[in-house]
């Protein structure tokens, strides 16, 4: 067995390893449950719990999920950023180097924004004033930022009457 | 098998290479698997149970054992910090049998002496202090010089320690019985009573930790009030929701009250209503003062810490925001979402407690804050001002032998007036709980305090104008 073979055999042993260990995460994370639209997938994690009881109770439940809004519609840029965000999710849960209460990301908020207009886009057109319509400078969530889950210390409030 | 030599061949390097990648990658892979294996363990089991707790566990730490997160947080609030307009520094002091205390607060009387005339002939122009934290609260009650040079009832007591236990004991299971016990007797006799600062039961029930109101203070008061707006026997342990309770257990102290009777009953004078003069209003009906202020005569009343009342009157309890949801924000330790238990000021802790629903950068919410803070201590001192400058006329029109009626009127004026002052002096928050309502009532106040000048002035052209 010459030099070259042996680590050649490591080599292949290793990739084999990270291939069981990485099948075994991503069963482990239930990581085919991301690529679906269920919205109970972004809960999968406890940082989101607080949005997903808030979009239960939101005007929006029964007419878009979480990824209606939250990543592009058509499919290449839906799972493009499927795969981006759940890598930098992954790392940065693994790290905890993320800061508090969560922000979306400039990215994010223009997906957000593309898709309340996809929907909307009649009503944003009817607007009118160059303030609105088409206008990038002003985004629909700035008034509207509880329609798809409430402000996150108004879930309180929607619990009222349990004495926990 | 040997090398054939004539298949194309992966340098070392290449395998080298790759197999560092490989590695990297898995344990990047381990750690998230472990990472999140953590969290599903802690969302699986919230707290464990290793002590049981009855209706008689008053000791803290045995709560501590159940809810460690909690715990900690709790016994942080021994925290000294200041923000621009509260909190207080800790100051050394040469500890002495009277007072045994190493660290104090500042005291206010010395950063504004207009606080002595204020309260001229009265307890609190002999020692008021910075607040503390709530771990300090038993501490600092029993070696203030409120308590220690006057004589004080044991109604004070309770608000300054862990009740609910010794109150029912008190009263053979009757918690009211046990109320009216202690506020009979002596502060330093019903201080051997109690051991512990505000505790875990104060506000929890200890087999669902489910909020609840202890004190006897805020059960009848809440009643008296609830009665007020057509809402006959109120109990608000069975009718409060969630989210109300989350401002009323905070409601049981932090609000103004006075002691009632030969028997000292504390009572929220809360029969009319929560604002400043619908309470000043209460005490002119049942003819009610704290004391005859030394320098003019009038019936004079101190306000007390009326951050419930002034809450009530402010935007953010008119959104539904409760007082825990900004002091004690909820917090996240692992996959757990707590409430954090180490009970601030919501501007030493912005992210949790203002941008969980205010998405604005730190500095441009704190800056927001002490806008309001400013305006308001620079209009608080204005009626400071108006108030001792009130006092003066007092004292030498009757010195030249003023006319009584004048006198009356005046001090009426500055009896009303003082108390609005002192409403917005008192209340933790330097007007931020209700910016508009702190401003109205000092407008009040230096109103009430012109016209009590007015009232003294002889006026003799415009009379003879008429």
């Amino acid at each position: 067995m010459t030099k070259g073979y042996a680590l050649g055999l490591f080599a292949v042993v290793l990739l084999g390893a990270a291939l069981g260990l990485g099948t075994y995460t991503f069963a482990y994370a239930k990581g085919w449950s991301y690529l679906t639209n269920d919205a109970e997938a972004c809960a999968n994690c406890h940082v989101m719990n607080d949005q997903y009881a808030g979009w239960t109770k939101s005007s929006h439940r029964s007419v878009a999920v979480c990824n209606d809004c939250h990543v592009p519609a058509d499919l290449v840029g839906k799972y493009y950023t499927k795969g981006r965000n759940g890598f930098w999710h992954s790392y940065y849960f693994t790290t905890g180097t993320f800061p508090e209460p969560i922000r979306a990301t400039a990215t994010s908020r223009k997906i957000a924004e593309a898709n309340c207009r996809r929907c909307h886009g009649q009503v944003v057109a009817a607007m009118g004033t160059p303030a609105h319509a088409g206008s990038t400078d002003i985004s629909c969530v700035r008034c509207h930022g509880s329609v798809g889950h409430m402000e996150l210390g108004a879930t309180n409030v929607a619990q009222e009457g349990s004495h926990d | 098998m040997t090398d054939t030599g004539d298949r194309p061949r992966v340098s070392r390097k290449v395998i080298v290479a790759i197999a560092a990648a490989t590695a990297l990658a898995v344990a990047a892979v381990t750690a998230l698997l472990v990472n999140i294996m953590e969290r599903k363990q802690e969302a699986k089991n919230p707290f464990f149970r290793v002590v049981e707790l009855d209706d008689e566990t008053e000791d803290p730490a045995v709560w501590g054992k159940n809810f460690p997160l909690q715990y900690d947080a709790y016994l942080r609030t021994v925290d000294q910090q200041r923000t621009r307009y509260g909190g207080s520094e800790a100051l050394p002091q040469q500890p002495s049998e009277a007072d045994p205390r190493s660290i104090v607060a500042q005291s206010r009387l010395e950063e504004d002496p207009r606080l002595k005339t204020m309260w001229a002939g009265y307890a609190f122009a002999t020692d008021f202090r910075k607040k503390r934290g709530h771990a300090y609260m038993l501490e600092d009650q029993t070696h203030t010089e409120r308590v220690e040079k006057f004589k004080q009832p044991g109604t004070c007591i309770h608000c300054h320690a862990s009740v609910y236990v010794a109150y029912k004991k008190a009263g053979g299971g009757d918690l009211i019985k046990g109320f009216e016990h202690y506020n009979q007797m002596p502060y330093k006799e019903a201080r051997a009573s109690f051991t512990h600062p505000i505790a875990c039961i104060d506000c929890h029930d200890p087999k669902t930790m489910g909020l609840r109101v202890t004190r006897p203070g805020f059960l009848e008061g809440i009643k008296a009030l609830k009665a007020s707006q057509g809402v006959p026997d109120y109990d608000v342990n069975a009718q409060a929701t969630r989210q109300e309770m989350r401002s009323f257990v905070c409601g049981q102290c932090h609000v103004e009250y006075y002691f009632k009777g030969d028997e000292k009953r504390l009572t929220y004078p809360w029969a009319k209503g929560l604002r400043v003069d619908q309470i000043a209003d209460y005490y002119d009906e049942v003819g009610f003062k704290d004391w005859t202020h030394a320098k003019t005569g009038a019936p004079t009343l101190k306000a007390q810490h009326p951050e419930f009342e002034m809450w009530n009157q402010g935007i953010h309890s008119r959104s539904g925001v409760a007082c825990a949801d900004c002091h004690m924000p909820y917090t996240r330790v692992g996959a757990l979402k707590i409430s954090d238990h180490h009970v601030r000021s919501p501007l030493l802790n912005i992210s949790n407690a203002c941008q969980t629903c205010h998405k604005w950068p730190e500095s441009e919410l704190l800056a927001r804050a002490e806008a309001i803070q400013g305006r308001t201590v620079e209009l608080r001192n204005r009626a400071m001002d108006a108030l001792v400058e009130l006092i003066a006329d007092i004292e030498a029109a009757q010195q030249a032998g003023a006319d009584p009626k004048a006198l009356e009127a005046a001090r009426s004026f500055q009896r009303r007036g003082q108390f609005y002052v002192d409403f917005v002096e008192s209340e933790n928050s330097n007007g931020f709980h209700a910016p508009q309502e702190a401003t109205r009532i000092l407008g009040d106040a230096i109103d009430y305090f012109r016209k009590g000048q007015v009232a003294l002035r002889p006026l003799p052209a415009r009379t003879a104008a008429r």
